[in-house]
């Protein structure tokens, strides 16, 4: 591959993370889903590079489910939720941006970390792609973590899925039913999320997960 | 031009050229807000007014209160004549690199924070206090961010840096993120907004004006002609690293002549954008400082750990 290749795809990958960081950034639920949508479109834009220099292209369907599915068709959804359900779109995090960012870090570090050695003797590309989708994979469930809204959990579940698919991208040989099935199952995820949130925001009044806890009706207190 | 000549020059211009700066960045957002503004020329007759009029000093106040302004003031130029703006060359700048600049500029700071502290009024007391912790959050974000470039370049002397970004480097993303690091440390360096805001007297956002609120005099225009030159020692930073095209490498007349209009002009693109994104966007809450300069930590974090995978791989 040459310098260039490389470094489009090396810009690519590292986008797709750098996303990643600023969607822990985000304080306003719009925003944040924006930034998924964002990420979903750079990750498209991957695959399409990837099906472009390795010549292989089935890598093409992908970026198309991509940015049809995940970039324009789930993000206009979730915005479509938020203005039905009438819900403030300021998101209440659990612990504090700082914190979150530091481990966000923490993590991307020690997926660069995990990968780097266990790859040992793959191509170049294959393995810096591989370190980046560990990392983009462990900040969506971080950003779920971190967050008490449940329009929140939706985006940071698209997040890990777009980190999976980044991961798909780099490997040779991915079957694309596989690809395929994980959009497909994304889009009804997004869809029960969304019956789901009707039924929390008629229960209490408020999108906030914790107060699930109360409904565990044995817990003595 | 022989080299002594060429330092004077850059010792002086940027100096001079700093107040029309500060003016052209006030000009473009009086116009923006839809006033006329004052002219281009209306900083260098309020540093002269400030010149003429004798300082007011508190009765407690000590030397280092009177000291601090030169001494702030001096350590900013020094840092500002080790920038290649123009023309660059390893024996300018007296062979200062990036680290010793961030220092120089740490020196600036304190000097200026122990003057604010130094006569003992409230107001002196909550700029320092805001002011440090500002620098305190934004100089790892910077040195990071030095360590970022360096690993690219293999040197933090900024004439090599700046020589081998103009031979170009390739597509990097690190290069991207260690800008918008840099970007977010020199809003915060330099008292712009989010951070602060140098328009204003009002007690509850105050940080750099709060701190140097008992200035008066000679000693108030050092304070204001530091402020203007760390501005444009920011912005000539930025160009001479991200921008490197067009800067002198030869001492010959008219490759010198023709980086100054180029550099010029950098500081008027850069002045300009200065202004429409200060207007475009609101003042941050005090509380809020840790979150814009963490992500600024964080970006030349990123910028880092990408380079470490893309350089480790090879």
């Amino acid at each position: 591959m040459t310098g260039l290749a490389f470094d489009i795809a090396h810009l690519l990958g590292a986008l797709v993370l750098t996303l990643s960081f600023a969607l822990l950034y985000q304080r306003r639920l719009s925003a944040a889903i924006n930034v998924v949508a964002m990420q979903a479109a750079v990750l498209a834009a991957a695959a399409a590079w990837q099906a472009v220099t390795r010549d292989a292209g089935h890598l093409f369907v992908t970026a198309a489910i991509a940015l049809i599915f995940k970039a324009i068709a789930v993000p206009l959804l979730l915005h479509w939720l938020i203005r039905r359900l009438n819900i403030s779109t300021t998101v209440e995090a659990a612990f504090g941006v700082t914190l979150t960012m530091g481990l966000g870090v923490g993590v991307s570090t020690l997926s660069i970390l995990l990968v780097l050695p266990l790859t040992a003797g793959e191509t170049l590309l294959l393995r810096e792609d591989l370190a980046f989708a560990l990392a983009v994979a462990l900040i969506g469930p971080l950003l779920m973590i971190a967050r008490r809204n449940a329009v929140i959990q939706v985006v940071g579940f698209m997040s890990m899925e777009n980190g999976l698919i980044l991961a798909a991208v780099g490997v040779k040989g991915m079957p694309l039913v596989v690809e395929a099935s994980v959009a497909f199952s994304v889009m009804v995820a997004t869809f029960i999320f969304g019956v789901f949130f009707f039924h929390i925001r008629e229960r209490f009044d408020s999108l906030d997960v914790s107060r699930l806890e109360e409904m565990q009706g044995e817990r003595h207190s | 031009m022989t080299d002594p000549l060429l330092l004077v020059v850059q010792l002086v211009v940027p100096a001079a050229v700093a107040p029309l700066l500060t003016g052209l960045v006030r000009k473009v957002k009086a116009r923006l807000l839809g006033r006329r503004g004052p002219s281009l020329l209306q900083p260098y007759r309020d540093l002269a007014r400030l010149f003429r009029k004798e300082p007011v000093l508190a009765e407690n106040a000590s030397w280092l209160f009177r000291g601090a302004p030169y001494g702030a003031f001096a350590a900013m130029w020094l840092a500002m004549s080790a920038i290649p703006t123009f023309a660059s060359s390893p024996t300018l700048g007296l062979g200062l690199d990036m680290i010793a600049i961030a220092g120089l500029l740490g020196l600036a700071r304190i000097l200026t924070a122990l003057a604010g502290m130094d006569v003992g009024t409230s107001f002196g007391g909550i700029g320092t206090s805001r002011e440090i912790t500002i620098g305190a959050l934004a100089e790892p974000a910077m040195f990071i961010a030095i360590i970022a470039l360096a690993l690219i370049v293999n040197s933090t002397a900024l004439p090599d840096m700046s020589r081998v970004l103009h031979e170009g480097v390739g597509l990097r993303v690190s290069l991207a993120l260690a800008l918008g690091a840099i970007v977010m440390v020199a809003m915060a360096e330099t008292g712009r907004i989010p951070i602060d805001n140098p328009a204003t007297h009002l007690e509850l956002t105050m940080v750099h004006e709060a701190m140097v609120l008992e200035y008066s005099g000679r000693h108030l225009a050092m304070v204001e002609l530091g402020a203007m030159l760390k501005l444009t020692l920011y912005l000539s930073l930025i160009a001479c690293i991200f921008v490197p095209w067009g800067i002198a490498r030869e001492a010959d007349a008219q490759a010198v002549a023709s980086g100054l209009a180029l550099w010029l002009g950098k500081l008027a693109v850069g002045g300009v954008a200065l202004a429409v994104f200060e207007t475009t966007i609101a003042k941050m809450r005090v509380f809020r400082y840790p979150e814009f300069l963490g992500a600024a930590l964080l970006f030349s974090v990123l910028g880092a750990i990408f380079l470490y995978i893309s350089q480790h791989l090879k």
